[in-house]
């Protein structure tokens, strides 16, 4: 049966309920919290500092540390078991991935920036609310970057190709694709693009293009949430 | 292509937003140029001066520069010299000749001079690409810290404590009666009567909340008139 309309009514093309603010932990050097839909992702910038074990400085330029770890009780009944596993592994590693191109970390020899991106509420697109949460983080910790980072979800849905899956969708019975995209918004490189289930080449083409569009919407979010820390009030 | 800036002075952008289009402006620091455009490197306010324009930053983590003065605290005492947090990536080394001119002998211990926690007032006179940060003692205003407080503002916000020709800093010190040193690494050092100190602690922690804003100096001192305003009501009020 064709998917024709979504369990939240939402449109084919429409992002969640999308908020953001940054500067919302006092201790880091930048942090940002980035919320869609039921997913909610807090990201904290420590650095550049001092790097150890020494062994992991590089003395041609700092590195990036990603730590992603959705909390026990983020998910949907099931608890998710606390530490590190091999799932948050992974998404550490194409977070990274994702948020490296844009960062330039050679003026800071041998020191290392770490990104802690914790997730208290997940329903489905958290790498991508990680990504979008981690760069705003990594602009207010004022380092040098290129551009921002803009993360969602695209994918097909029983035949229906649609943007920013929830947690309902993605464990569709009859068939679902989730292919999460990072993009640079004023560039339009692609820094992330993963996929978990089968689409023809031409629905990825338009999937893709789906994902640009709405990268751009999040960006405005990201862009309006960073200037709103800077507000003169009176 | 038509050349024009897109933002205005004082305008708040965020890294990747174009600021100009055209070859006739400059990107100063902070700024890179992609083609025709001047984009935005990092978060902060711009700055337009004539053809340049730049970003001061806003945030971001203090960078040793040669000749500041920074506020450290030593946190290692080593064969030669000491090791000192001077609020940065990286730490700074004091050695055995930079930090006095008394002489010291063969073998002495160095703990006698500055030990571990010890806050000190030095400059910094070298700094390396791989960033190892060498600082001395010599010079007027260098000197180890007795007493007092420390608070932490960010590094970007120090000019705002300071003031133009530290008239931010004076205005601060003549209310509050405290000595204070500010260090360019945005660690301050305070030193007065218990009241006074708090004082001077809230009106450098306004002072860093209002950084960006205009009449900066005007809010202080109404801060300063309402705190005295208040004092005085209280005090009325237990007769």
């Amino acid at each position: 049966m064709a998917y024709t309309k979504r369990f939240d009514s939402r449109k084919f093309d429409e992002l969640r309920p999308i908020s953001a603010k940054v500067g919302v932990i006092p201790n880091a050097d930048g942090s940002a919290m980035f919320k869609i839909g039921k997913t909610t992702a807090y990201a904290a910038v420590y650095g550049p500092r001092d790097l150890h074990p020494k062994f992991l400085q590089n003395p041609s330029t700092g590195i990036l540390r990603i730590s992603y770890n959705m909390m026990p009780f983020s998910g949907h009944g099931e608890r998710v078991r606390p530490g590190a596993s091999r799932r948050s592994r992974e998404i550490a590693m194409v977070t990274q991935n994702a948020l490296l191109p844009v960062l330039d970390l050679t003026p800071y020899p041998n020191s290392v920036v770490d990104i802690f991106i914790e997730l208290p509420q997940t329903d489905a697109g958290t790498r991508c609310a990680g990504i979008s949460a981690a760069a705003m983080a990594l602009a207010d910790a004022g380092l040098e970057m290129k551009d921002l980072v803009s993360a969602v979800a695209v994918g097909r849905v029983g035949g229906t190709l649609l943007a920013d899956l929830n947690y309902e969708e993605e464990a569709y019975k009859e068939g679902s694709t989730d292919i999460p995209v990072a993009i640079l918004p004023n560039s339009g490189k692609v820094t992330l693009l993963q996929m978990d289930g089968f689409i023809k080449q031409e629905e990825l083409k338009k999937v893709l293009e789906l994902a640009k569009k709405k990268c751009e919407e999040i960006y405005e979010v990201q862009k309006k949430a960073l200037k709103e820390k800077f507000k003169v009030q009176k | 292509m038509k050349e024009t800036i897109l933002v205005k002075d004082k305008d708040i952008v965020v890294p990747g937003e174009t600021v100009a289009q055209g070859m006739s402006f400059l990107p100063g620091r902070g700024l890179y140029r992609k083609d025709e455009k001047i984009i935005a490197q990092k978060l902060g306010m711009i700055n337009v001066e004539g053809k340049v324009i730049k970003l001061i930053p806003l945030s971001g983590k203090y960078i040793p520069r040669v000749n500041d003065n920074v506020v450290a605290q030593v946190i290692d005492v080593l064969m030669t010299g000491w090791r000192v947090d001077i609020n940065s990536a990286y730490s700074a080394m004091l050695t055995m000749k930079d930090a006095t001119s008394e002489f010291i002998p063969r073998g002495a211990d160095l703990t006698q001079y500055f030990s571990v926690g010890d806050f000190i007032v030095c400059k910094i006179v070298n700094v390396t690409s791989q960033k190892l940060v060498d600082v001395s003692m010599k010079g007027p205003g260098l000197r180890k810290l007795t007493g007092g407080r420390i608070i932490k503002v960010n590094s970007h916000k120090v000019p705002r404590v300071i003031g133009k020709e530290g008239s931010m800093v004076t205005l601060i010190k003549q209310n509050t009666g405290c000595n204070i040193t500010i260090g360019q690494n945005g660690l301050v050092w305070i030193k007065g009567e218990p009241e006074g100190e708090i004082k001077a602690v809230q009106a450098i922690r306004l002072v860093e909340e209002l950084a960006h804003t205009s009449g900066l100096t005007d809010r202080i001192s109404e801060f300063f008139n309402k705190q005295g305003k208040t004092k005085k009501a209280v005090k009325g009020g237990e007769k």
